[in-house]
């Protein structure tokens, strides 16, 4: 996916001024006073954080073990793992599966990693026909939008637009029909669905989790789609990142426990599929074969640096949902796959801090991410990892970086320091005695554009202090 | 007030940090604070060569002066049995990040961590260490207490203003929607990213004016301007001020937040 994330303050103005999304912004509020009530409702729930947080800690100190067990499973199981540096590579990869099967239709399942490599437009390219099965990846295939929430890609939609989209894309649909509630969208899909889930060849999906113990891929979704996505088609190509991989079936479900909850205070979400190789002799359904696309794409270069916390993520959306800047925007003003605090660090990770630099610094660093973060990834510690990787590369302005190196070096001269507030105080409490504050004034335009500025009371506290009681005055 | 110790030789010593905006903006709050820590028993100093905690520099990424500026506060203030700040962010600056920040540094981190040890935000300082309860101190207005997010999330500071609200006679305090929320001040934040930083405070806003309240307290004087130049601006009479100011009951000392007068109703 081309990201336009070095141009975020734009992004940001366009979203903010945009009153379509701004009216559908609310909705993933919704899953916070749940996720809130699962919580309370788990006593164990900061303890399992801990668990959590060990088992993916563990996981990626061995990473090259647990990822080479994971293939062995696999290849014992009669499924095969394709290894990907890049992107290039994964697409490569998915593409000579399809070719090898002659395939035509491929149908997929929710995954990011897909949207990190831009598969559905290069299998276009190459004359494949990718049709998206999840509801709301389905919606915003039909729109040619990216998602714009890790966990409901379509959220910056309402349910009009969605009506909207299904009128103008699906040819025969009688204009009488109605098309305003949720059921009808779903069934509507549905029907349009049904057929290509036939039709397909492959079937692609992602993974929350790959368990090296037996080999086995993990997805988690609310709609089953999933489930017909590698089950009906003859192949079954499963595209995950390598840091995916937990030791075994026990840690995937410790780490399931805080998933759903997390996410959208489900308990549990309603399927979670294991899938392990393909069919065997006797199984009643399932694809003749079982790959894994495993992608690194820049993240073996995070490990042993403090940036591997990073990959503990399980791409709840918890995080996001809980951002009052992702709140205020909404996904697609990120720039590129993944939005929100988990976006800010992972997108300067991965494409490099000089095109990213903006989304570490887009924070006010309210912490609330890292609060609700089940991997108790230090989101905000992240993010200023790349805030100080952008000032060594000086990617901020040089004007913002010359007034804060100004303003450090008075500041680090504490008589300078005193005599200069001293006197630019007392100028300002003079000119701001009679409204109290300032309407207007000279280089705080962001400030007064939508606030007033309070006036200073017009005397330091050092110069007062020093007047009322400079006999106890200790320097 | 109590005076609990009053002049006791054994008192604690306390050196106070004033921060940068509250001696620049608004030295009544810091006047406040010694007034309180007074109270609770504390020898209070302020050390002059004090002049910020060094956040701006922190978080616009530029270590190597917030270093600089973290080694000055170390060095003036190891020495008291107790820092206090009239800031959680200020305070979480020294308590959490300042040992972070020295870390790699073999002199200088034990030295962080000293002061790390020994630094309290203002309000918990009161609670949590000295046990100080106000009395006969009086306020008339319905509040709403806005939590800072540092304040709350790096230091845990929720219940101690609210308990202590609870003995000023003539309050009463109302909690607004969100609380948890921030108000889109972020230090050097507001100014790269006033668009969003506006949606923010617009937000929180209209949470603290549903309350009914006409009196908006925290504990963060940069909250604190945010929040008062946008009640302001939208022409609200909310009164608004730093909570240690109704603790020390120095109310009429100063005007509110952004207000030439001390009116009752804060209108201008
Ligand atoms: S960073 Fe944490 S909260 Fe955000 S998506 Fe990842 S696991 Fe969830």
């Amino acid at each position: 996916m081309q990201s336009t994330a070095n141009v975020f303050p734009s992004n940001a103005r366009r979203a903010l001024a945009d009153e379509r999304l701004q009216s559908v912004l609310g909705m993933v509020d919704g899953f916070n006073g749940k996720r809130a009530r699962a919580v309370d409702r788990l006593p164990e729930f900061e303890m399992l954080r801990d668990q959590a947080r060990d088992i993916k800690n563990h996981t990626l100190q061995h990473l090259d073990h647990y990822l080479e067990r994971f293939e062995t499973r696999v290849t014992e199981a009669g499924g095969q793992v394709h290894w990907c540096r890049t992107a290039e590579e994964a697409r490569q990869a998915v593409l000579g599966i399809c070719r090898a099967v002659g395939a035509t239709t491929v149908t997929k399942g929710k995954s990011m990693v897909t949207e990190e490599i831009a598969l559905n437009r290069f299998l276009e390219q190459n004359g494949l026909v990718p049709v998206e099965t999840d509801l709301g990846e389905y919606i915003i295939q039909l729109r040619q939008e990216a998602p714009s929430h890790i966990i409901a890609p379509a959220v910056h939609l309402s349910a009009r637009d969605v009506e909207q989209t299904f009128r103008s894309h699906h040819g025969d649909l009688p204009d009488d029909r109605p098309l305003t509630e949720a059921r009808d969208l779903v069934n509507e899909a549905r029907t349009m669905l049904r057929q290509r889930f036939l039709e397909a060849d492959v079937g692609i999906t992602g993974a929350n989790f790959l368990i090296a113990e037996t080999g086995s891929t993990v997805i988690v979704t609310n709609e089953g789609n999933g489930d017909l996505t590698q089950v009906l088609p003859r192949v079954h190509v499963v595209v995950a990142s390598l840091e995916k991989v937990v030791p075994t079936l026990e840690d995937a479900t410790t780490i399931l426990r805080l998933l759903a909850r997390s996410a959208t205070g489900q308990e549990f979400s309603t399927y979670t599929t294991f899938s392990t190789g393909p069919r065997r002799a006797g199984d009643a359904d399932g694809p003749e074969a079982f790959h894994v696309v495993l992608l690194d794409n820049g993240r073996s270069a995070l490990l042993g640096t403090e940036l591997q916390e990073v990959l503990r993520c399980i791409r709840c959306g918890a995080c996001m949902n809980h951002c009052p800047i992702y709140s205020n925007l909404g996904g697609h003003a990120y720039g590129w796959v993944y939005p929100g605090p988990i976006g800010a660090v992972l997108t300067p990770a991965l494409l490099g801090v000089a095109e990213a630099h903006h989304l570490p610094n887009a924070s006010t660093f309210c912490g609330r991410c890292e609060s609700v973060c089940p991997m108790r990834i230090p989101l905000p510690r992240l993010m200023r990892h790349f805030r100080e990787r952008a000032f060594r590369e000086r990617l901020p302005p040089a004007q913002a970086r010359w007034a804060l190196r100004a303003w450090a070096w008075v500041t680090r001269r504490p008589r300078l320091y005193r005599l200069a507030t001293g006197v630019a105080i007392g100028a300002l409490g003079w000119l701001g005695r009679r409204r109290g504050r300032f309407r207007r004034f000279p280089m705080a335009g962001g400030w007064t554009a939508y606030r007033d500025l309070p006036a200073p009371q017009g005397e330091t506290f050092m110069a007062r202090w020093h007047r009322e009681r400079g006999h106890d005055r200790r320097a | 007030m109590t005076d609990r110790m009053g002049s006791a030789t054994d008192a604690p010593k306390v050196g106070l940090f004033v921060t940068c905006l509250v001696d620049l903006f608004r030295p009544s709050v810091g006047f406040a604070a010694v007034r309180l820590l007074e109270a609770a028993g504390c020898r209070v100093e302020v050390p002059t060569v004090q002049t910020c905690c060094g956040q701006p520099a922190y978080n616009s990424g530029d270590r190597p002066d917030a270093v600089a500026i973290a080694r000055n506060v170390i060095g003036a203030f190891e020495t008291f049995d107790h820092v206090v700040v009239p800031s959680g962010s200020c305070a979480g600056m020294i308590k959490e990040h300042y040992p972070r920040l020295l870390a790699d540094d073999a002199d200088w981190a034990p030295r962080a961590n000293h002061v790390a040890r020994r630094c309290h935000e203002l309000v918990s300082f009161l609670v949590d260490v000295r046990g100080w309860r106000p009395t006969r101190t009086r306020y008339d207005g319905r509040v709403t207490y806005h939590d800072s997010c540092s304040g709350l999330r790096e230091l845990g500071i929720k219940a101690q203003p609210r308990y202590l609200l609870g003995d000023i006679d003539g309050v009463v305090l109302t909690e607004m929607a969100d609380t948890e929320v921030c108000c889109g001040f972020g230090g050097t934040f507001c100014i790269k990213y006033p668009d969003i930083s506006n949606r923010m405070v617009g937000d929180k806003v209209r949470a603290i004016t549903t309350t009914g309240a006409d009196t908006l307290l925290a504990g963060d004087l940069g909250c604190l301007l945010n929040l008062a130049g946008r009640l302001k601006r939208d022409g609200s009479p909310i009164r608004v001020r730093h909570v240690a100011e109704v603790l020390a009951g120095t109310c009429d000392d100063a005007p509110p937040i952004g207000e030439a007068t001390n009116q009752p109703s804060g209108r201008p």
